[in-house]
């Protein structure tokens, strides 16, 4: 049972990925994109990390995918057409890259090499790894947890201010909401002002 | 043939197709008779009667309706992303089905308890969001392409509300499984412990349905009708079944956080899914009656609800529930 769930999702992930670099319609990637996720989550519950494979989908499909999904489809674009010495340079550094890659990956097949120490079978994690999750991120690992939320935070006080810089020096032509609401709103403050901090348009 | 029924994977396999089949049929089955409820309470809020033409006081409206939009010719627009517009309907309905099936409808009675059964539902009603937004793109319109957008954003905004606003059942609870969660409300429903958070779930409930007064999405007086304008037949059909299966969902969830899920006094253990199925209906009564009462906020007042008022509400509840939790533990 277990074995022909993973062959197929496995399927489907290397396949949507694949597609997610082969289409040439932008918003088609990011929905391949959105499929690939969501195999890993299904992969995820196969080894019983239920909570990952959850906060996968919640986050990178549900939250991260829908921005991406949201800037392509706001800025209209279409096919993928570069020319001249740009998309030159970028296809010889991808072939040099990928062949980098493809040698590495037959070196390490060839040498039997196996991908790092595997957990003994019949060891099975306990049920509910929420909670051991937690009590790993808030004890053993306190500290890089809470420097990932002070990146994060300046990233969204970055964002913030950018959004805040660009508004208070220009007033923004397409800010439907925003232009019409200066007159009202104290001076400064956007009304508006979480929203372009996480790419959601005013 | 014996010896293959009696394969555990096999069995596990068959009674959950059964228990699908069961809760799938009878979802769709109320969800008909939902819009009839609607259109019923919609009209005598509004002192009209309602339909009341097919059948003993209009109960065969609904399937009047259904093959009406089955016959309905289905259009496709000269420049729409065919493949996406296709898949659009589905992904509005199939998240709603998927996160049902770790509602405990009574005691013993869930298509599977998972021990992070409300972490599938906030995932499947953040895949939610695609439905309405693909739908919007792929339909090569401009009143469908700004539903969508509006769509995104709002959903986006309300969903962290929304999470937030269950943190505190599951301190309170000690579990992500919806099953203990019910289990451990047994002596006080936890409405009487978290009303905020209630009340900010169900604020949220309405913006992730996009029921009115959040209806901003399909607003018919700027936006025709927002992002299934180019819809038509059973595709716009499918948009209305996940429109009220989510409502059914959202409403379960909230009778399982805050309302005590199936219990309740008197009824014994076999009987006691119909104080589920009470609680439910009258939230889904609340719903309509918003829906008919209120009317639809302005969008950059919908912003600031989202994220100036039931976010920092939001967090300010886990943090007292948290404190007031640990002090009880400790004293």
């Amino acid at each position: 049972m277990i074995p022909i769930l993973f062959a197929a999702f496995a399927a489907i992930l290397v396949v949507s990925s694949l597609l997610v670099i082969l289409h040439r319609n932008p918003v088609t990637s990011a929905l391949f994109l959105v499929l690939a996720f969501c195999a890993l989550a299904g992969i995820y519950l196969l080894l019983r990390a239920e909570f990952i494979g959850m906060v996968q989908v919640i986050v990178y499909a549900g939250a991260i995918m829908v921005l991406f999904l949201f800037v392509v489809m706001y800025l209209n674009l279409g096919h993928d057409i570069e020319g001249g010495v740009h998309i030159a340079v970028r296809r010889g550094l991808g072939w040099i890259l990928g062949t980098v890659l493809v040698a590495e990956g037959v070196l390490l097949f060839s040498r039997g090499w196996g991908p790092g120490p595997v957990v003994p079978e019949g060891v099975l994690p306990p049920p509910g790894n929420a909670q051991a999750i937690g009590l790993l991120l808030y004890s053993r690992y306190l500290f890089p947890f809470e420097i990932t939320s002070m990146v994060l935070l300046v990233a969204m006080v970055g964002a913030i201010v950018i959004a805040r810089g660009r508004s208070a020096s220009a007033p923004r032509p397409e800010g439907r909401g925003a232009a019409r609401e200066r007159g009202t709103a104290t001076p400064g403050a956007t009304p508006d002002a979480p929203g372009p901090g996480r790419g959601v348009p005013s | 043939m014996a010896a293959l029924l009696q394969n555990p994977d096999l069995q596990f396999v068959l009674w959950t197709l059964v228990k699908i089949v069961v809760i799938l049929f009878g979802l769709l089955g109320v969800v008909s008779y939902l819009t009839f409820a609607e259109r019923k309470i919609a009209g005598h809020m509004q002192a009209r009667t309602g339909p009341n033409r097919v059948g003993p006081f209009g109960l065969i409206q609904p399937i009047a309706d259904v093959l009406k939009l089955f016959f309905k010719e289905e259009f496709i627009p000269a420049g729409a992303n065919k493949v996406i517009f296709h898949i659009a309907p589905m992904l509005a309905v199939i998240p709603a089905l998927v996160s049902f099936s770790v509602i405990p409808i009574g005691p013993g009675f869930i298509v599977t308890d998972l021990n992070v059964g409300l972490l599938l539902f906030l995932a499947m009603s953040s895949i939610g969001v695609y439905a309405i937004t693909l739908a919007g793109w792929s339909s090569n319109n401009k009143y469908a392409l700004l539903g969508g957008l509006r769509s995104s954003a709002q959903m986006i905004s309300y969903e962290l509300a929304m999470g937030l606003s269950t943190v505190g059942v599951l301190l309170l609870a000690g579990s992500l499984s919806l099953v203990d969660i019910v289990h451990a409300q047994q002596k006080m429903w936890f409405v009487v412990q978290q009303p905020l958070a209630f009340v900010i779930f169900m604020i949220t409930a309405f913006a992730e349905t996009n029921r009115a007064p959040f209806d901003l999405p399909e607003a018919e007086a700027e936006l025709v009708a927002g992002f299934h304008t180019e819809y038509s037949s059973m595709k716009w059909g499918l948009f209305f079944l996940g429109e009220y299966a989510n409502m059914i969902t959202i409403s379960s969830i909230a009778v399982t956080l805050f309302l005590g899920g199936w219990n309740g006094p008197w009824l014994p253990d076999s009987l006691k899914f119909l104080w589920y199925f009470a609680k439910l209906g009258a939230l889904i009564f609340f719903f309509m009656w918003v829906r008919w009462t209120f009317p639809r906020l302005r969008y950059d007042q919908l912003m600031h609800l989202g994220w100036k008022v039931l976010l920092p509400l939001a967090l300010l509840n886990v943090v007292v529930t948290g404190c007031s939790l640990y002090w009880v533990l400790n004293r």
